[in-house]
């Protein structure tokens, strides 16, 4: 058996499975497995370029993806009336104040020479530079956060269509991605990890508190989307007439309408980004990384800028998991930064890439959709199991109880359960590198 | 001007809770930096090691409450710690067995090792959660104060309360205890002088005839302890959470990296060094300069640098500028 004919029986099953879900359970969480499928073959895409073909380890993906959504926000919803005048220049200002101060300081570091004198000049820099930053930001954030709080109270974003803000999200992960690798890269590769880790929850808690920007905890709800709103689909005759045509009820109709609009645009950006994937593994470039990953000092001594190419690749990987950020904020219409975990949002991603196949496109793709039609039906499995094991109990048993309530934490037991068993006995994945 | 109410003042706020938070995240990156130096990898499972040695203290505990069973004024909690440490080193032992040995007969990189950790951090987190929960558990009981705020200022006559917790006082008499057990354990003993040796040159360590499973084991058993006694302290402490544990990571791995990873010292004083600043970066500091500035030039907002809520952001700064400026860590660990 070649190696396309597997493939293609691999795909084949998951998308029976697909088909299968759709026929037990309903077509409408059939197509949302394809749509957070192909969101999460993006992401295990992004996290396959910097592990797959450069060995960088990323526990940072949560990150990533939570700046892709924040820039959903920024660049789709409609400007708060009235922020901008009242404090939103102000911050801007206060914010690029904050970015000269620490320019400032690293030019400092440079040009003076290494003494005393240098440190204090710096540390004095930072700590004026910083109290200036807060002077100017504390009442104009005030300001913003005053302005109809229960329904606003934040800058709003810039009213652009939302699609812009894929490549946005793209952007301001790549610029995350830039300031951690410009640090962490080049050192041991445990420092990259533990840098990424903490970067992510770091841009957790920012989305978290600073309301100016995206209401913290209390959601932006209602983004604009690129398809059409359900109610309208019903309320317009031609549509309904085409559905009952089809034998549809409206209101069923209108719903696998949007998602599958939802479905087509996610696959043109999955087949692009496949595309330039693919381009990127067979390109010199990609055989370069791989030489990098394979043997370091081989591709050093053969005059390689290991540390650039490395930097490169975190950049690219980081801009597709904000790219597929974005894409998930838009589906959900809401940034909820109390929802991003680093189970559902790094570990899962982890998992897609190896249980797929590190290394290889395609294997992430099949990865980000096993992985996550299993994270969907993990759950209903695991709590018939804790049916079937507890069926023998007594009714209103404390343990009973106990056992189905913990029927939900299967997931996280399940998931590192199979990314152990796939490294150790599989840890080429099910579509392995060539 | 009130030099010595500012200074009760500091104790209270920032001295005390931070060189108790400061002996907890020292205790977390010893075990961090051991794995590190004798197994040489970041082992990610070290929060979840320590929740589910918590885990199993706090079960212990319920069951002699329940029994009736308890130290007085200290918490059940210490009567219950061996058990857990018990359950734990098993746990860790049985892991290594199943789990890592593999890739260390395989001699696989250490991010292969890393990422397995990962793996066995999800597992571990969710027995935890399975076993006992996701939310707040408490099990804190005995007397909550060694000395408590208006105790103080009924002594002492002085405006501001100094207030001294019993977890602060078992903490750090605790943290004292197994940091010098510790030490005399890898200076003087013949098995702790094997574990050193074999950290400094494993291929020197294995001629002298030194058997690497049980340094290995060893190693295990003693994390398992630290990450045990730190866990259980820090949930006496604070409270305990499957998660808060896994985000300890951060500041543990902070610990130990600006320490020097591999470096016992290095650990404790890496610990300190990321307490204190947490805690002096997050501390609204109004109360103090409202004593120590002169009057009129007492400030009007709450001199908080940051809100509490960035106390990660701390560690991750401190982290990157060790990164930056010395990545071998303040004690000269092994890495580079």
């Amino acid at each position: 058996m070649t190696q396309t004919v597997k493939n293609t029986i691999l795909f084949a099953i998951i998308a029976l499975m697909i088909i299968y879900t759709g026929f037990a359970q309903s077509w409408n969480s059939a197509l949302l497995i394809i749509a957070m499928g192909l969101i999460s073959s993006i992401m295990a895409l992004g996290v396959n370029l910097q592990w797959g073909f450069a060995g960088l380890f990323n526990v940072g993906v949560m990150g990533f993806v939570a700046l892709g959504g924040l820039a959903a926000v920024l660049v789709s919803m409609p400007p708060t009336e009235g922020a901008w005048s009242t404090g939103g220049f102000a911050i801007l200002g206060a914010l690029a104040l904050g970015a000269t101060t620490v320019v400032a300081a690293v030019m400092l570091m440079k040009r003076m020479a290494a003494g005393t004198l240098r440190t204090l000049s710096v540390i004095a820099v930072l700590v004026i530079g910083f109290f200036i930053f807060r002077a100017l930001l504390d009442p104009a954030v005030q300001a913003v956060e005053a302005i109809n709080p229960a329904q606003t109270g934040y800058l709003g974003g810039l009213g652009l269509p939302v699609l812009i803000s894929w490549p946005v999200g793209g952007l301001f992960a790549a610029g995350a991605a830039w300031l951690i690798g410009k640090t962490a890269l080049g050192l041991r590769s445990d420092y990259l990890a533990i840098a990424t880790l903490g970067i992510a929850e770091i841009i957790i808690a920012v989305l978290k508190n600073e309301d100016w920007m995206s209401r913290g905890v209390k959601n932006v709800i209602g983004l604009p989307r690129p398809v059409p709103y359900e109610i309208d689909l019903q309320n317009n005759p031609a549509f309904v007439e085409r559905a009952a045509g089809l034998g549809f009820d409206p209101v069923d109709a209108s719903t696998l309408w949007v998602k599958l609009l939802y479905i087509a645009l996610f696959a043109a950006v999955l087949i692009v980004l496949l595309w330039m994937s693919q381009r990127a593994l067979h390109s010199p470039w990609g055989r370069m990384l791989r030489a990098i990953r394979d043997n370091e000092v081989a591709a050093e001594a053969m005059g390689k800028d290991v540390t650039a190419r490395h930097l490169q690749v975190f950049i690219l990987g980081s801009a597709i998991c904000g790219i597929a950020g974005a894409m998930m904020t838009t589906m959900d219409s809401q940034l909820t930064p109390g929802t991003y975990q680093p189970l559902r949002f790094t570990f899962l991603i982890w998992v897609m890439v190896i249980v797929g196949g590190s290394g290889n496109n395609f294997g992430a793709i099949l990865g980000g959709f096993l992985i996550w039609f299993l994270w969907v039906q993990v759950e209903p499995m695991g709590l018939w199991l804790m049916n079937l094991i507890t069926a023998g109990m007594s009714e209103g048993s404390a343990l009973k109880a106990h056992l189905i309530e913990s029927a939900a934490h299967m997931r996280l037991l399940t998931m590192g359960i199979v990314l152990l068993l796939v490294l150790r006995f599989s840890p080429r994945g099910l579509i392995p590198e060539r | 001007m009130d030099l010595l109410n500012a200074f009760i003042a500091l104790s209270n706020y920032v001295l005390i809770p931070g060189i108790a938070y400061g002996s907890q995240l020292a205790l977390g990156a010893l075990g961090v930096t051991l794995v590190y130096g004798i197994l040489r990898f970041s082992n990610f499972a070290h929060g979840d090691t320590m929740a589910m040695g918590t885990m199993a203290t706090i079960l212990m505990t319920w069951l002699f409450q329940s029994m009736g069973l308890s130290l007085g004024v200290l918490p059940t909690a210490l009567l219950a710690l061996p058990f857990g440490i018990a359950f734990t080193m098993l746990l860790v032992l049985g892991t290594d067995k199943v789990v890592y040995k593999f890739y260390r007969e395989q001699k696989a990189k250490p991010v292969i090792l890393v990422i397995v950790s990962l793996g066995v951090t999800f597992i571990y987190n969710g027995i935890t959660r399975f076993i006992i929960g996701a939310d707040d558990q408490n099990f804190l009981d005995g007397q909550r104060f060694i000395m408590s705020a208006r105790d103080f200022k009924e002594m002492t006559g002085l405006r501001e309360g100094l207030a001294f917790k019993t977890t602060q006082g078992i903490t750090i008499v605790t943290a004292i205890i197994v940091v010098a057990l510790l030490f005399w354990f890898l200076n003087k003993t013949r098995a702790g002088k094997s574990m050193r040796a074999y950290s400094d040159n494993e291929d020197l360590a294995l001629l002298s005839g030194i058997n690497p499973e049980r340094v290995v084991m060893i190693t295990w058993m003693i994390v398992a302890a630290l990450a045990t006694i730190a866990g259980t302290l820090y949930g006496l402490d604070k409270s305990f959470k499957p998660f808060t544990y896994f985000q300890l990571l951060l500041p543990i791995f902070a610990a130990a990296i600006v320490g020097g990873l591999g470096s016992p010292v290095g650990a404790i004083a890496g610990g300190f060094v990321i307490a204190f600043s947490e805690v002096t970066i997050t501390y609204a500091w109004k109360k103090v300069l409202g004593y120590v500035m002169p009057e009129g030039l007492q400030p009007d907002g709450l001199v908080q640098l940051m809100s509490t809520d960035y106390k990660f952001a701390v560690s991750f700064v401190i982290l990157l500028i060790v990164l930056l400026i010395k990545p071998t860590g303040l004690f000269k660990g092994k890495s580079v």
